[in-house]
């Protein structure tokens, strides 16, 4: 009787080129639609609504962007503090700006208020910015659809 | 000699895939785990002075602003938007008196000299403002699915108490 060796027994062996492709294109796909730059977006800011929030076509110019929360206190990069205590860290902001060879009034405030935080704030928080030198802002909203016949007067 | 045979043995070069496809993985799985679907946002443009007003003789062909009064209730809510004299139902007739004012479709001179001045109570809630902001920068042309723009120059009025 004759048995066969280990080594005459075929080997399967799994196509593996299909599996490879697909991976690589996950890869490619995920890294295309990859955002590191997480320091203009925050978790705890629920946006207000805007159907004519379009993206801009061009990056602003020495964006700042500072969170109001709803309950009025401004997260700019790690620190929070409230609407007053913004104006120091404006101030090293614009000490910066300057040492970089750029203009603080060409710098974009971009606010990205709490759909909950009171219109004064807003507006408190723009004064202390006009205060420090800074002259361009723009309101953040998110790109929505949304009936402007829901919110009506409750009054 | 038996060089022929030689030949016919080394033809297979295997290539170690294993090294390969675990990084691959990795990678995968680290695009995957990192990996968060943002709303899109966008902008709106504010115009505000200066907290010094530059002094001068004001320009004659600049017209008033248009204001538009929003108080508030007590928490916050809506409580009437008042457009000149008239009181409106909502945003959305406060956008049909805005086209009734300007056009359906204002050229680049209208939207240069309108401008739009949102007096607004202290603790009105935020998402009102960009409701109202909303309804006055434009509309979206049903039939062409094209942003209308209305008005560019938005500031607001100081603060009330409300």
């Amino acid at each position: 009787m004759r048995f066969a060796s280990r080594r005459d027994v075929a080997r399967g062996k799994a196509d593996m080129t299909p599996m490879i492709d697909m991976t690589f294109q996950l890869i490619a796909f995920f890294m295309v639609i990859v955002n590191f730059s997480e320091g203009d977006r925050n978790e705890r800011i629920r946006l207000p609504i805007s159907e004519l929030a379009k993206p801009p076509d061009a990056p602003a110019k020495s964006p700042i962007t500072l969170h109001l929360t709803d309950a009025g206190t401004v997260i700019f990069g790690p620190d929070e503090v409230s609407i007053p205590g913004i104006r120091q860290l404006l101030e090293r902001e614009q000490r910066f700006l300057r040492a970089r060879g750029d203009d603080p009034r060409a710098a974009t405030i971009i606010i990205r208020g709490d759909r909950a935080a009171r219109t004064g704030q807003v507006q408190e928080l723009i004064r202390v910015c006009q205060q420090v030198g800074f002259e361009r802002f723009v309101l953040r909203a998110r790109q929505e659809f949304a009936s402007l016949a829901e919110l009506a007067p409750s009054g | 000699m038996r060089m022929g045979q030689r030949r016919e043995e080394d033809t297979g070069v295997e290539l170690q895939m294993t090294p390969m496809i675990d990084i691959v993985f990795q990678l995968l799985v680290f695009f995957v785990m990192t990996f968060k679907i943002a709303a899109p946002e966008g902008d709106f443009n504010i115009r505000m002075p200066l907290v010094a007003p530059s002094e001068g003789i004001p320009e004659p062909d600049a017209l008033p602003p248009i204001t538009i009064r929003l108080s508030a209730l007590s928490d916050g809510r809506l409580a009437s938007i008042q457009f000149g004299q008239r009181q409106l139902k909502n945003f959305l007739e406060l956008r049909e008196r805005m086209i009734e004012m300007l056009g359906p479709d204002p050229g680049p001179s209208v939207i240069e000299s309108t401008e739009v001045e949102l007096d607004c109570d202290y603790h009105l809630r935020y998402e009102y403002v960009i409701e109202a902001i909303t309804a006055v920068s434009g509309y979206v042309d049903p039939k062409s699915g094209q942003v209308i723009k209305l008005v560019e120059k938005i500031k607001f009025a100081p603060p009330r108490a409300g």
